[in-house]
């Protein structure tokens, strides 16, 4: 069980059931559960989506696509059954809120993905967990039977003539599979190897379907956003950026949790007065602020509005709201060194600029970090992996490349400290600091 | 060969989720994994004549899934996360530390009473509470190598009893 954290600048949303025992069916009606449910069905399709536009809700796995667009991409008339897939493959290195929200409010994932069943006209809803998130799993195993024995789910729906089944699927370990294309090829039985697109999802998803892949965290914002209103959540948050987001804060700081806090909130602050500052008295070298895949921010940066479009326009993404904090006793080349060993070991091998780009860079950065690196070594892993840029059929290439060019970028001084057979500055370079994976 | 009543019931229930049977392929793995220790060549012939696809797909999906195995595990498999938050709090150092006191040295090796096996993971999910690790499907979160003694002692205690 994760610890729960509060501070008085968060904005409850989703969070606001947890700690509550909604776990619990009774409890969770009792917090306004299965309200927003109802409400959708009088509604009907266009009118939720409408809502779901107004609210600038905007993916929480870490793309930002709007989820209300995604949602009218769903063809009206189909011949295949349509599909919605919550993806709670929650994977990114520095990000754990999904977790929080399955073991504390596994219903109002259930409830999300059912209003963006009916929205989308489909009859049919996965809840995929990963593997690892066993007892979350069994949460949720319990939550859908104890929907299901209330009448919830399944036949006709709270009297509406509508039909909706719920299931869940557990993964097996693959950090790939988060990523939409190949979630559904996993949900297929099969490697986690992602397809070619178009046809999107929408239009061709789970087993020839039209199907909405949306992130636990999004599904979960939903029935508030139905309660609410679409545009009483999106003046939460800033233009373009509605509502809050769960955001995972890691590292060096002194009080790591998952804090829910508006978009547009200010990175520093999260920082400096959410995390209670840089622990054991260090200074703040740098920051990755949406998973381990987004490019850093070094401290001179980080006066920067924690919504998608300012985080682009800072040069990093807010990604999948895991901020991870690094204080200046750690060397960035180590880091750097187990950030794409995570890619290497997680690449699947089907694009070859990802599997050779990964397991290349992972070669030159762990020579590089030994003290064995020359001078063109850094121009060279630098363009290894711009080259690695848009050339995979996933962001997986994409995600491995950006964080390294980034540290390139910024810290170059730090790998140029480590040529000429120098020692790691921070002392860190001792065979033993160097994990090996074995594949 | 045959999977326990439970296994079974689990089985029933997955096969109605899904408009093709073979669907429950991933999940069904690690759930036979779990009953024999690991994914066995007999029970990958039993899955693959039941979702009629051959054994070797059954594999090819096998090897993809980092969770799952095709040899035994320790009772207790401790997985420590390496990975960027748990590293920054001293991942690397508590997974030295579980090594050093189980007396293993490469990684997914198994203690020789067979009790533990150490493997090095990739994120587990608790990037806030790290430095991390899973022991089978439990989380342990800040970890120090006091607290890894104690919670270690504990599974070497039920293993003995059981």
């Amino acid at each position: 069980m994760a610890n729960l954290v509060s501070h008085p600048d968060e904005v409850k949303v989703v969070s606001r059931r947890f700690g509550q025992g909604a776990t619990n069916l009774d409890r969770y009606l009792e917090l306004d559960g299965y309200k927003a449910v109802r409400k959708a069905l009088e509604m009907g399709p266009d009118a939720i989506i409408n809502e779901m536009k107004a609210s600038n809700l905007r993916g929480r796995g870490g793309a930002g696509f709007p989820t209300g667009m995604k949602w009218s991409f769903v063809p009206k008339q189909s011949a295949k059954p349509k599909y919605v897939l919550c993806n709670g493959d929650e994977s990114e290195p520095g990000t754990c809120k999904d977790r929080l929200i399955f073991e504390h409010d596994p219903h109002s994932v259930i409830e999300g993905a059912m209003i963006a069943a009916i929205a989308v006209g489909a009859h049919a809803a996965y809840i995929y967990i990963r593997g690892e998130y066993r007892y979350l799993l069994e949460i949720m195993q319990k939550a859908i039977a104890d929907a299901y024995a209330r009448g919830f789910c399944g036949k006709n729906i709270f009297g509406s003539g509508y039909d909706l089944e719920v299931y869940w699927h557990g993964g097996a370990g693959a950090y790939e599979v988060g990523e939409e294309s190949a979630l559904m090829e996993s949900l297929e039985g099969k490697r986690g190897i992602p397809r070619i697109r178009p046809p999107f999802p929408a239009v061709v998803g789970l087993w020839g379907g039209p199907t909405v892949i949306n992130n636990a965290e999004t599904l979960a914002s939903v029935p508030h956003i139905i309660l609410m209103g679409g545009k009483q959540y999106a003046e939460i948050g800033v233009e373009r950026n509605g509502g809050t987001r769960l955001f995972s804060l890691s590292g060096h700081v002194e009080r790591p949790g998952v804090y829910e806090l508006p978009l547009g909130f200010n990175l520093r602050k999260v920082i400096y007065e959410v995390g209670g500052g840089i622990a054991n008295g260090h200074k703040l070298k740098a920051v990755v602020p949406g998973g381990s895949s987004v490019p850093c921010l070094k401290p001179e940066e980080i006066d920067v509005a924690l919504d998608f479009d300012s985080m682009m326009k800072a040069g990093t993404m807010l990604g999948s709201g895991g901020i991870v904090v690094i204080d200046d006793h750690t060397c960035i080349v180590k880091f750097a060194l187990r950030t794409i060993q995570f890619y290497r070991h997680e690449s699947c091998g089907w694009c070859i600029p990802c599997r050779e780009g990964t397991d290349w860079l992972s070669k030159s950065l762990r020579r590089f970090h030994a003290g064995a690196g020359v001078a063109q070594d850094i121009d060279n892993i630098r363009y290894l992996a711009e080259n690695m840029l848009g050339r995979t059929f996933c962001p997986l290439g994409d995600a491995a490349a950006m964080p390294i060019i980034g540290f390139i970028k910024k810290f170059r001084e730090e790998f140029e400290a480590h040529l000429d057979g120098r020692p790691c500055p921070f002392g860190q370079h001792a065979a033993s600091a160097l994990p090996v994976l074995s594949h | 060969m045959k999977f326990s009543e439970q296994l079974e019931a689990r089985y029933s229930e997955m096969l109605t989720h899904y408009p093709v049977k073979r669907s429950l392929l991933v999940p069904f793995l690690l759930y036979i994994q779990d009953e024999f220790g690991y994914v066995t060549d007999d029970s990958i012939e039993e899955i693959a004549k039941r979702l009629e696809i051959s054994p070797l797909e059954v594999r090819n999906v096998i090897s993809y899934y980092s969770m799952l195995r095709t040899k035994p595990s320790g009772k207790y498999n401790v997985q420590v996360c390496t990975n960027i938050c748990c590293q920054l709090r001293g991942g690397e150092e508590m997974l030295g530390h579980v090594r050093e006191k189980l007396g293993v040295k490469v990684n997914k090796e198994v203690t020789s009473d067979g009790i533990f096996s150490v493997e090095e993971v990739e994120c587990i999910g608790a990037c806030s509470w790290a430095p991390a690790m899973q022991v089978n499907y439990d989380f342990h979160e800040n970890l120090t190598p006091e607290k890894i003694d104690q919670i270690l002692d504990e599974y070497r205690q039920k293993a003995v009893q059981e």
